[in-house]
């Protein structure tokens, strides 16, 4: 039983961070239409950031508790990376055809993954001083990481946060009235230049939001953003690109049968969710919740 | 002869009735002409007729053949081939391949992949001859994207024409061009029409050119058919000239 | 006055003939002035090219943008490992006769699901189903050899009439296998060349541009973008059949979905929209990625750079834009 409930709560502990990648990439893809591939690797900078920020608090000798600042710090500076994108990279490519798009933010993926190299080097960069700061706790016999039901939580705010932005706030509005017709928004005097660089920038820093909180948890390793992309794609998948309620869901789906695979079947775990992706395309091109 | 039937045929989305229980008959050899405002069901007609839409209910007849069912490809193969309202054309594509690439289809030669589509002589032969009919054979070599709008238009026509239809659809030829081109585009248009012996629908606004090319006109509003007749019996209709001129209709 | 409907037109073979002819001229001739080394490049640049040829019948005829090539290569490659293990015999010939059945199969399976789907939706699946073969090559390690790859030693060409043993056996190998490999290139880019230039790949044009309008033809789309989405692997498979002899050495790399950037980048950095774009770009980029590799070993970083330029300043590629300076100069002297 408590076996059980450790696998739920790790589940939801990986849940979390997938929604904060996913839903980024959804919230992109919904407002302006483009799909960043580069999106997993901008997640992995947050990681990076994290866990160098942590190292470098620890070094001048922070107490433990302020350290938990520098999470949101590290998914800012993702949000700032994005804010420099957006406006130099993509916008050249909204009137010419998807390849580009795909084409530039695949360099993209290149330049960041190397780019970390380049900066951290090739050693897993981990912030366990975080996990360090919180007690463990006890659950039916079993140690369990007081830090992990965290995770669960800034997941679960940030999905609230999400909702009542886009569904019940003045800026929310902006940004349907522009996903649903750019042209019509501009018309009506929305800034949609602006309007633009501020989703991208959210849906970034979401993407970083999710490195940050993760990297306490598991070191942050090279190859990390390109796993994260693929599999947000599965995610995005299954829930339907472009809807917050699918990022939701399909986050939920990846990582239940995700924990179940790595115990039942390690070696086809992957393979699996790629199948379940696979078959929801041909029964559901459009995803469970999506409509684009 | 009737051509093509259509019985009670009915298309909605959401509240708007844009065909509401339509019979519509083509005879065989007919220029004829679809007219009404904007949003009167023509173009969904055209739609249901060539399978581009499902009808909620009704049935299709093509030679007293029931063809409510079949697919778009079915349509083609049995005569009924269309254009479309906005230019449709493979823009990549020379004016020359536009056109073979029509013939190819219709004899199932599309899918040669082992054979240069240049030196199918029979296919280069006839495509010459179609371009030939409208007039576009000093543009052989020209990518379609790079003609004016009026060539545009003819292309359109003749790559439709190349599928040697039995029924041919055409919605709105002439739209977005120059009054003088409108008729030297219809000039060319109904003469290879009924040289060929082609059975045509047209979809068209302007009243001048309706009046002057067309055999019979059925007149559209609101999702169905509201007069139908030769060009003198509906000048001489009150209730069409009410429409055209924008008035409200006598009840 | 009517054209004649006899007179050949300017995409004859022949024109394909005089092009190539002394291109042709010159890679025979290669190995009599350069070293070792660089016939080995040219060799790796002509499967780069044959690949990028495949690949770009997708991207370029088609407008189908995959990003899980690496698939088809990858699995070239392992057929062949796999014939080495368990079937033996060291011919070159029966790695082909075997591997082409295979990557075609393969293609058939794998296009028969993506090609429901265009634009990113065709880019995911491809993505994600050449990430499921890379996770079972990593995983499914007493058959792969896991990361460690399978080792495929120098194969008999030509039906044996020529071995490679013995001390001088590498520098035969790599001038004999050379010359293989430009043989089946040229048949690569002679069948690719009717390929694009029949109807069907008429076809495949008219559904790029506009695929209402084709399917208002009578043209099965689906249809026609699986046949050419099965054309396209078996050739880019073809490819890593011929590449794993030269390598000696499959790894899972050549599965990631990074190689199948490489292959994306190729086609883009010659011109999708040629049809030697991608034959340049392949060959270019085998250079590129070399030198680059040599220099920095943040080499991804620079070619992410140029990749990025390229789309923003040159979206044609190098033969868009040469052909483009071309037109210009023509003109400017007329």
């Amino acid at each position: 039983m408590a076996f059980l409930t450790i696998q739920i709560l790790n589940s939801l502990l990986y849940a979390s961070v997938l929604f904060l990648i996913a839903a980024g990439l959804s919230l992109i893809f919904g407002v302006m239409r483009i799909i960043n591939l580069a999106h997993g690797s901008l997640y992995a900078v947050g990681a990076y950031v994290t866990a160098w920020l942590v190292g470098r608090g620890i070094a001048l000798g922070l107490p433990p508790g302020w350290l938990f600042l520098l999470l949101p710090l590290g998914a800012l500076s993702v949000a700032l990376i994005g804010i420099v994108i957006e406006p130099l990279l993509l916008r050249p490519f909204y009137r010419r055809a998807e390849e580009y798009q795909l084409l530039v933010t695949f360099g993209l993926i290149q330049i960041l993954e190397d780019s970390i190299r380049f900066i951290w080097g090739g050693t897993p960069l981990s912030a366990d001083a975080l996990m360090d700061a919180l007690p463990i706790i006890h659950i039916g016999g079993l140690l369990y990481p007081a830090y992990n039901l965290v995770v669960i939580g800034i997941g679960v705010v940030a999905a609230l946060a999400l909702w009542v932005a886009i569904y019940h706030t003045k800026f929310g509005v902006m940004l349907r009235a522009t996903s649903q017709d750019r042209r019509m928004a501009s018309a009506l005097g929305l800034n949609v230049g602006l309007v633009y660089v501020m989703a991208f920038g959210i849906g970034c820093f979401m993407a970083g939001l999710g490195g940050a909180i993760v990297v306490p948890t598991q070191a942050a390793v090279l190859g990390m953003g390109i796993d994260a992309l693929v599999i947000a794609f599965v995610v995005v998948v299954i829930g339907g690109l472009g809807s917050l309620k699918g990022a939701l869901v399909g986050a939920l789906v990846v990582s239940f049968v995700r924990t179940a695979g790595i115990q039942f079947f390690p070696e086809l775990e992957l393979a699996v969710l790629y199948l379940i992706a696979a078959l929801v395309l041909l029964v559901r091109p459009t995803g469970l919740f999506g409509t684009a | 002869m009737p051509l093509l039937k259509t019985v009670n045929l009915r298309k909605q989305f959401g509240e708007t009735r844009a065909c509401d229980g339509v019979n519509f008959v083509v005879n065989k050899g007919e220029f004829l002409s679809l007219v009404g405002s904007n949003g009167a069901g023509k173009t969904t007609l055209v739609n249901l007729i060539s399978a581009h839409l499902q009808p909620d209910s009704g049935q299709i007849l093509f030679d007293d053949r029931d063809i409510t069912f079949t697919t778009v490809t079915d349509r083609i193969k049995a005569g009924i081939v269309r254009s479309f309202q906005i230019v449709n054309l493979f823009d990549g594509l020379s004016v020359f391949d536009n056109v073979a690439l029509s013939i190819f289809s219709r004899d199932g030669k599309a899918v040669q992949m082992a054979a240069l589509a240049d030196h199918d002589y029979d296919v280069r032969r006839e495509t010459i001859e179609v371009l030939g009919e409208f007039g576009l054979t000093n543009k052989l070599e020209v990518p379609a994207g790079g003609l004016a709008q009026g060539e545009r238009k003819l292309l359109d026509v003749a790559v439709a024409y190349a599928l040697r239809p039995r029924l041919l659809f055409l919605d709105e030829p002439t739209s977005g061009v120059s009054t003088h081109e409108k008729a030297q585009i219809m000039d060319t248009v109904s003469s290879v029409v009924r040289r060929g012996m082609v059975t045509a629908v047209v979809i068209e606004h302007d009243m001048d050119v309706v009046f002057r090319y067309s055999d019979r006109i059925v007149m559209m509003h609101e999702g169905s058919f509201l007069a139908d007749g030769t060009p003198d019996e509906i000048r001489a209709n009150k209730d069409v000239a009410s429409i055209l001129l924008g008035a409200p209709l006598a009840s | 006055m009517k054209p004649d409907p006899n007179a050949p037109r300017d995409h004859s073979l022949a024109r394909l003939a005089a092009a190539m002819a002394p291109v042709l001229l010159l890679l025979i001739l290669l190995p009599t002035f350069v070293e070792t080394y660089q016939i080995q490049l040219v060799t790796y640049g002509l499967i780069a090219a044959i690949a990028a040829l495949g690949f770009n019948l997708l991207l370029g005829y088609t407008g189908l943008l995959s990003f899980g090539h690496s698939a088809y290569f990858g699995l070239g490659a392992y057929t062949v490992a796999f014939v080495v293990q368990r079937l033996g015999p060291h011919s070159m010939e029966f790695y082909i006769l075997i591997g082409i059945p295979v990557v075609a199969i393969a293609s058939a399976l794998f296009g028969y699901v993506c090609v429901r789907h265009t634009r990113i939706f065709f880019g995911i699946l491809t993505l994600a189903i050449s990430q499921v073969v890379y996770s079972l090559a990593l995983k499914l390690y007493w058959v792969t050899g896991g990361s460690d790859g399978l080792r495929v030693p120098r194969p008999a060409l030509l039906l044996g009439l020529l071995n490679f043993s013995g001390p001088r056996g590498f520098q035969q190998f790599i001038t004999s296998y050379y010359y293989y490999v430009l043989a089946i290139f040229v048949v690569c880019v002679v069948l690719m060349w009717v390929v694009v230039h029949s109807p069907f790949g008429k076809a495949l044009q008219a559904i790029r541009d506009n695929e209402v309008r084709a399917r208002f033809l009578g043209l099965r789309i689906r249809r026609f973008r699986w046949i050419s989405f099965l054309v396209s692997g078996t050739l880019t498979g073809l490819a890593g059949i011929l590449w794993v002899p030269l390598n000696g050495l499959t790894t899972p790399d050549v599965l990631y979905w990074t190689f199948s950037g490489e292959i994306v980048f190729s086609a883009l950095l010659g011109g999708f929209r040629n049809f030697t774009g991608p034959i340049v770009g392949g060959i270019v980029f085998t250079y590129l990625k070399t030198y680059a590799v040599a220099t920095t070993e943040y080499w991804q970083l620079l070619l992410g750079v140029v990749l990025v330029t390229l789309v923003l300043v040159l979206p044609t590629g190098i033969v868009g834009g040469l052909s483009t300076l071309g037109l210009r100069l023509r003109k400017g002297r007329s």
